[in-house]
This record gives C-alpha cells, sequence and structure tokens, in this order.
C-alpha cells in the first residue's frame, strides 16, 4: 500500500514538532548533574553494548523481511516488553541467565534473518518479546543512579527505536535479489556473532 | 473487543487509574524565565517540561486515534480540569512524593499503543483525570515561581493550541502505516513511563 503524500507530510510535521518540543526540554536542562542525568546519556546507552546493537538492527531488519503487519507490531511490542524487563532490573528482581538470553538473542535472531525463516505472527511476537526482558533487564541494571529518570528514559527508549530503524532502512534492501543476499548474508554473521557471545556468557 | 461484556471491567480499571492520577504529586519548580512576563512563562513552562508536555502529547495521540468526537472532548475537558487542577494548586502548600507523570505515561501510551476502542466517557475520564493531576502540579509550580494565575492561562493558551492540533492532526491521517506510527510513539511514552515508574520505585529520581 503506497503512502498517500498528506498522511506522509503531516506525519513529518508532527515528527518535527515533537523533536523540537523535545529538544528544548533537553536544552533547558533541569537539574542535570551526573552523566546519569541527561538525555544524551539514556541515548548513548543503547550503543554501548555490541550484542545488544546487534540483536536489535536484526530485529528491524527481520520485521522489513517479514512485512506488515510484524513489521510495525514487531516494533510496538519490543519497547513496551524491553521497559518491563528494565522495570524489574530498576527494582531489583533478578533474573537468571540474562547474558545468556541477549547471546541467544543475537544468535537466533541472526538466524532467523539469514534464513529469512517467516513464522506465526504469534511465534515471532513472542520470539522477540521474550528476548526483549533480557535486553530491558540488563539496561534496567546497569541504569546508574541520576537526577532526571524521564530524560534519561527518553533518550534511552528513542535510541532503542532509533536502532529497530536502522534495521528497518537495511531491511529495505530487501527490495532487490542481491539486497535479499546481503541480508541472509548479515543475518548469518549477526548468528554467527551470537555463538561468540554465547560462548563469552557460558565461560 | 469492547463489548457489553468487558465495559464493567473498563470502569473498574478507568476507576483504578482516575484515582492514581488524581493523586497528587509533588513539585519541582523549574519554571522557564522568558523575560516576557508570567503568561509566557506560562506557555514555555509546559512546553518546556516534559514531565507534563509527554502525557499531553500521549492524551492528544490517543485521543486522535480514536476519532474527531474523542478528540474534541478532549479538547473541551482537559483544559477546564487543568484549569480547576491548577487553582486547587495555586492554593495548596506541597504535595506529596507520587510519580503522576509515570503513571500517566504508562496508562496513555499503553491505550494509544494497543489502540483500544475507548467510550467517550471513558476518553472524559480519562482527560479530566490527567487535567486535573497534572493541573495541580502546574498550579503549585506557578505559586512557587509567583506567577500565579497567569502563568496558569499561559500553559492553558499552550495545552489548547497543542492538543488541538496534535489530535486534529493525527485525526486526520488516513494511511494504515501512519497510525501505526502513532502506535509506536505511543509504545514509547509507555515504555518511558515504566521506566520513570522503575527509577521512582529505586529512588534515582
Amino acid at each position: 500500500m503506497r503512502p498517500r503524500r498528506d498522511d506522509t507530510r503531516l506525519l513529518t510535521w508532527l515528527g518535527a514538532v515533537t523533536l523540537v518540543l523535545v529538544w528544548a526540554s533537553l536544552t533547558h536542562a533541569h537539574v542535570e548533574r551526573g552523566q546519569a542525568a541527561g538525555f544524551v546519556t539514556g541515548f548513548g546507552h543503547p550503543w554501548s553494548g555490541f550484542d545488544h546493537v546487534l540483536a536489535m538492527i536484526a530485529v528491524g531488519i527481520w520485521g522489513a523481511q517479514l512485512g506488515a503487519p510484524e513489521l510495525w507490531l514487531l516494533q510496538v511490542i519490543f519497547p513496551m516488553v524491553m521497559a518491563q524487563g528494565a522495570f524489574l532490573g530498576l527494582i531489583g528482581l533478578p533474573l537468571p541467565g540474562v547474558e545468556v538470553g541477549i547471546a541467544l538473542s543475537a544468535l537466533l535472531l541472526g538466524a532467523m534473518v539469514g534464513g529469512e525463516v517467516r513464522p506465526k505472527l504469534g511465534v515471532a511476537v513472542l520470539l522477540v518479546g521474550v528476548f526483549a526482558v533480557f535486553h530491558g533487564h540488563a539496561h534496567g541494571t546497569e541504569l546508574p543512579a541520576g537526577q532526571s529518570g524521564l530524560l534519561y528514559s527518553m533518550g534511552f527508549v528513542i535510541a532503542t527505536g532509533c536502532l529497530h530503524g536502522l534495521g528497518i532502512a537495511l531491511g529495505l534492501l530487501h527490495r532487490w535479489p542481491a539486497g535479499k543476499l546481503a541480508l541472509r548474508g548479515a543475518g548469518a554473521l549477526i548468528a554467527v556473532m551470537g555463538v561468540l557471545f554465547l560462548w563469552r556468557a557460558l565461560i | 473487543m469492547s463489548g457489553p461484556d468487558r465495559q464493567p471491567t473498563w470502569r473498574q480499571a478507568l476507576g483504578a487509574g482516575g484515582a492514581l492520577l488524581l493523586w497528587p504529586w509533588y513539585a519541582e519548580a523549574h519554571l522557564v524565565t522568558t523575560g516576557l512576563g508570567p503568561v509566557y512563562d506560562g506557555i514555555g513552562h509546559l512546553l518546556m517540561t516534559p514531565e507534563d508536555l509527554l502525557p499531553v502529547l500521549a492524551l492528544a495521540l490517543c485521543a486522535g486515534l480514536q476519532g474527531a468526537g474523542s478528540g474534541r472532548r478532549v479538547l473541551s475537558v482537559l483544559p477546564s480540569a487543568w484549569f480547576v487542577g491548577g487553582c486547587v494548586g495555586l492554593l495548596a502548600h506541597g504535595l506529596p512524593e507520587f510519580p503522576l507523570s509515570a503513571l500517566s505515561l504508562c496508562i496513555l501510551g499503553t491505550l494509544t499503543a494497543v489502540e483500544l476502542p475507548l467510550s467517550l466517557p471513558v476518553v472524559t475520564a480519562l482527560a479530566l483525570g490527567l487535567g486535573l493531576g497534572h493541573g495541580v502540579l502546574n498550579g503549585v509550580a506557578m505559586q512557587q515561581a509567583g506567577t500565579g494565575v497567569r502563568g496558569l492561562l499561559g500553559s492553558l493558551a499552550a495545552l489548547v493550541v497543542l492538543v488541538a492540533l496534535v489530535a486534529a492532526g493525527v485525526v486526520s491521517l488516513h494511511e494504515q502505516w501512519t497510525r501505526i506510527a502513532v502506535r509506536v510513539a505511543g509504545s514509547w511514552m509507555a515504555a518511558i513511563g515504566l521506566l520513570m515508574l522503575g527509577w521512582a520505585l529505586r529512588g534515582g529520581n
């Protein structure tokens, strides 16, 4: 379904207004002290772990391979479930095998992309949702104390969305035969990295 | 999804949500000083305070997805409730600590993300709860900054314009992918709210 021009313009406009409003609050800088206080620190956190980055990009690429509605549904579900995992981490509830879960996420999601696997919607949602809990929990336990939980959280969630967006953008290559092959290669590479992460987590 | 057999559950959820939203929270008086007077300070306060701005945006997105009727209802109820809450806040002397913004974002962000059909009374109650709760916070902030009712009126003006623009913009979206983009924004807001709640429970914020 081709996007209507009016809708695209309106959505761009809405996005721009939101960005300006959010940006203004950042420059106003409420009581920002310490590293964890700000939007920028929160925005940078999801990019700091290579395993997280690869898994989230894999979610985006897989969504692009699957097409609608999975493409959008995964992007709606992942942040919410990840935040639930982070919530558990923040309140100090332990989750066993977090590092193993994260490594498995890279391995399995990479394999899904590599094999261009098309499971049922429920299976795809379950797979992504379960791994989102592990990623969220790891982030939640790593969040240092700061002055502004809101700005940090905003940066953190937006960065996660950007990583998915990056994956979806890469997934656009799926339109071309060579692109399909490249994406499957990238998936296989992510799966191999997942094996390395798993090895590191188990040792 | 919203059949008659589901209504009692929704009423209970609404009651609980409304009670949570009405629970007062402590106010951080970080009012913006524009140098242009209290009305502009009030305008700047809403636009530069994400604790208020994000829940308002979430409600506008949610109402927009529900249709023009819900958008109009929010546009009429929210500012009125905000003003009443603001007047109460102007008279209040300090409030207990409570993560109101986090809860507002969790509830409104989730409702936006799942795009569950909501009846007009439910939308009205959400607008009422958000307006009263955040209005009280605004009123306290205005009182502590000394801008008084004029500051409150400024924030109210910004609120009306913001809600009207965003809700109308979402109502006019027709393509499925644009509406899903709004739902993704809702899921981000719910996630932010949940993280804030975790921070608050941990004592980090």
